[in-house]
C-alpha cells in the first residue's frame, strides 16, 4: 500500500487550492483527477472570470487553471497522478484508485474531496438522440479539443453557464438558433444576456424544449410556451431545425464518495442536491474527511479556490502543521468566503450552509 | 468538423495519427480522446440502447454517462469520452452488453 499523507480527489480549482495551501504548511500531497489534465472546469472556460481580484476575476477560466498549475509545478511535496479515478473511500480508512487498469490501494491520513458536479439533465421525448449534449460536453468539444459540434444548436437554460456556452458556440462558427428559458426570467448576468441578444439570438423565457425530432441524431427542435404552471400551452409550438440540443439546466454535486465514506449527506435545493454536512474548516461528519468546492453544493471557482485553501489548511492543521500566521490566512478566507456570498444568490447559499454545518469544536483544529 | 479560426484560442494538435472505426481507417490527433476523433470524423451516433436498440452519443464528455461505450482493441464498454486516441486502435460499435473477457 502506498503511503500517503493528504490525498486531494480532483485536480479543479477547489482540489488545487487545497493541496497548495496543505504543501504550504509542510504536508505532503497527492494530488488524483481522472481527467488527462489538471485544472477541471476551468480549462474549458475560454471567457474572463467574475469574482474579486484575490480570485483572478477578470482573467480567463483556462488562465487561472495555469497559474495554479504553475504553483503545483514548483511545490516538491505535491504528487499528482493524471488519469486516475478514485473508486471508492472505504469506512477503515483505504482509498483505491484505478490507473491504466491498474487497481491502486492507499491509506491517506487525511482526505480533500474536491470532485465538482455533474450536469443535470431533462426529460423530454427523444432525450437521448446522439446530438443532444450537456453543456460541458459541447465545452469540451470545442474549447478543449477544437472540434464543432454540428452547425446550428437550440440551448436550454439561460442561466450564466447557458450564457456563455452560446457565447462560446458563435465563437466556435456554430449558429444559436435560440435560447430558452423555462422561468420567467433569464437567470444568468445581463451583461451576458444582452451582448448575446445583441449578436440576433432571441432568448424566449417561459418557454422550453417539447420533443427533439430525428431517427439517427438531432434533426430537428419543437419549443413550446410553458403556462404559470410550468405546463406546455399546445398552440404555441415552435420547430427549429437544428443539428444541435444543448441543456444547461444546472448541475448537481459529484458527492458519491462522500456517501461510501459514510459521510453525514442531506438533500438541499440550495446546494443543488445531496451534499455532506460540515463544520466551518469544512470537515465533515468522517474525521480527517474535509470537502471543497461544488461537491459541497454547486457556486463558482472563486468560491471552490477559496474553499479549497480553507480545506487543505484543515486537513494539514488536522495533521499537526501549522504557519505562523495560520490564524490569521483563516480569517482572511473565511473572510473572502464571506464577501463572495452576497446577493440573493449569496443568502440563499448561507442558508443551505447553515442547515447543515457541524457545530463541533468548530475552529480548535486550527487554532490549536 | 474541425475548428481552423478561433478568435481566442489556438489549437496545437499533437501527431496525425490512424485508427479504425467499424474497420474503416480515420485520421485522429495524438492527445485527443477517441471521442473527439470520432466527432472530427462526423461520427456522433457512439453506443446503441440495451434493449431498443436505440442510438445514443456523446453526452457528458467526462467519464459519468455511460452514454459513449464502444468496444475499443477488442475490449467492450470502454467509455471513448475518456479514452486517448492511440496509433492503430480499433474502434468498433457495440453489440449487445459486451462479452466478458
Ligand atoms: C460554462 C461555465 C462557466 C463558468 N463561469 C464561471 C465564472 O465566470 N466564474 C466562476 O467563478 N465560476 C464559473 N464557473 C463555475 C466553476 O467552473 C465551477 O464552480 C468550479 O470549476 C468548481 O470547482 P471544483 O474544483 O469544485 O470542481 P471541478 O472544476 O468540476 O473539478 C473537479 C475535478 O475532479 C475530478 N474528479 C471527479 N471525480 C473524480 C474521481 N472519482 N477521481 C478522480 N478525479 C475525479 C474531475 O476530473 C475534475 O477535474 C463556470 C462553470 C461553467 C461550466
Amino acid at each position: 500500500m502506498k503511503p500517503v499523507e493528504i490525498l486531494v480527489v480532483g485536480g479543479g480549482p477547489a482540489g488545487l487550492c487545497a493541496a497548495i495551501q496543505a504543501a504550504e504548511m509542510g504536508s505532503k500531497v497527492l494530488v488524483v483527477d481522472r481527467n488527462r489534465a489538471l485544472g477541471g472546469q476551468l480549462i474549458k472556460q475560454t471567457h474572463m472570470f467574475f469574482g474579486s481580484e484575490k480570485q483572478y476575476a477578470s482573467t480567463r477560466g483556462f488562465d487561472i487553471a495555469q497559474i495554479l498549475l504553475d504553483k503545483i509545478d514548483q511545490m516538491e511535496n505535491i504528487e499528482v497522478m493524471t488519469n486516475t479515478t478514485v473508486l471508492g473511500l472505504f469506512e477503515d480508512g483505504v482509498a483505491t484508485l484505478e490507473k491504466d487498469g491498474k487497481y491502486i490501494k492507499v491509506k491517506p491520513k487525511a482526505i480533500v474531496v474536491g470532485t465538482g458536479a455533474s450536469e443535470k439533465t431533462l426529460a423530454f421525448p427523444n432525450n437521448d438522440l446522439p446530438g443532444i449534449y450537456g453543456a460541458g460536453a459541447v465545452q469540451t468539444l470545442m474549447n478543449e479539443y477544437g472540434i464543432k459540434p454540428g452547425n446550428k444548436v437550440l440551448m436550454i437554460g439561460a442561466g450564466n453557464i447557458g450564457l456563455i456556452v452560446s457565447y462560446q458556440l458563435m465563437q466556435a462558427g456554430v449558429q444559436v438558433e435560440a435560447i430558452v428559458e423555462a422561468s420567467p426570467t433569464i437567470g444568468g448576468y445581463l451583461v451576458h444576456a444582452s451582448k448575446i441578444r445583441r449578436m440576433g439570438v432571441p432568448i424566449y423565457t417561459k418557454y422550453s424544449i417539447k420533443e427533439a425530432i430525428g431517427t439517427e441524431a438531432v434533426e430537428k427542435a419543437v419549443i413550446w410556451q410553458l403556462d404559470d404552471k410550468w405546463q406546455g400551452i399546445s398552440g404555441t409550438e415552435k420547430e427549429l431545425e437544428v443539428d444541435i440540443i444543448c441543456i444547461s439546466v444546472g448541475l448537481s454535486p459529484l458527492s458519491e464518495l462522500l456517501w461510501q465514506a459514510g459521510c453525514e449527506m442531506k438533500y438541499l435545493p440550495e446546494l443543488s442536491g445531496y451534499v455532506p454536512a460540515r463544520d466551518e474548516n469544512l470537515q465533515t461528519s468522517v474525521k480527517g474527511i474535509f470537502v471543497a468546492g461544488d461537491v459541497s453544493g454547486v457556486e463558482e471557482a472563486s468560491s471552490a479556490m477559496v474553499e479549497g485553501y480553507l480545506a487543505g489548511m484543515s486537513a494539514a492543521a488536522y495533521l499537526g502543521y501549522s504557519l505562523y500566521n495560520t490564524k490569521e490566512l483563516r480569517e482572511d478566507l473565511l473572510q473572502q468566503l464571506n464577501s463572495l456570498r452576497h446577493g440573493p444568490v449569496g443568502e440563499r447559499i448561507n442558508k443551505g450552509i447553515a442547515s447543515i454545518l457541524i457545530q463541533s469544536e468548530a475552529a480548535a483544529s486550527t487554532e490549536a | 468538423m474541425r475548428i481552423e479560426e478561433h478568435p481566442i484560442l489556438n489549437f496545437k494538435r499533437g501527431k496525425k495519427i490512424r485508427f479504425f472505426f467499424n474497420d474503416q481507417e480515420v485520421e485522429g490527433f495524438e492527445g485527443e480522446t477517441i471521442a473527439a476523433a470520432l466527432h472530427a470524423a462526423g461520427v456522433k451516433s457512439l453506443s446503441h440502447s440495451i434493449e431498443n436498440h436505440r442510438p445514443r452519443g456523446l453526452f457528458c464528455a467526462i467519464g459519468n454517462c455511460s452514454s459513449c461505450l464502444m468496444e475499443v482493441n477488442e475490449e467492450p464498454n470502454v467509455r471513448i469520452c475518456v479514452e486517448e486516441l492511440k496509433d492503430g486502435m480499433k474502434v468498433k460499435t457495440q453489440k449487445g452488453k459486451g462479452d466478458i473477457l
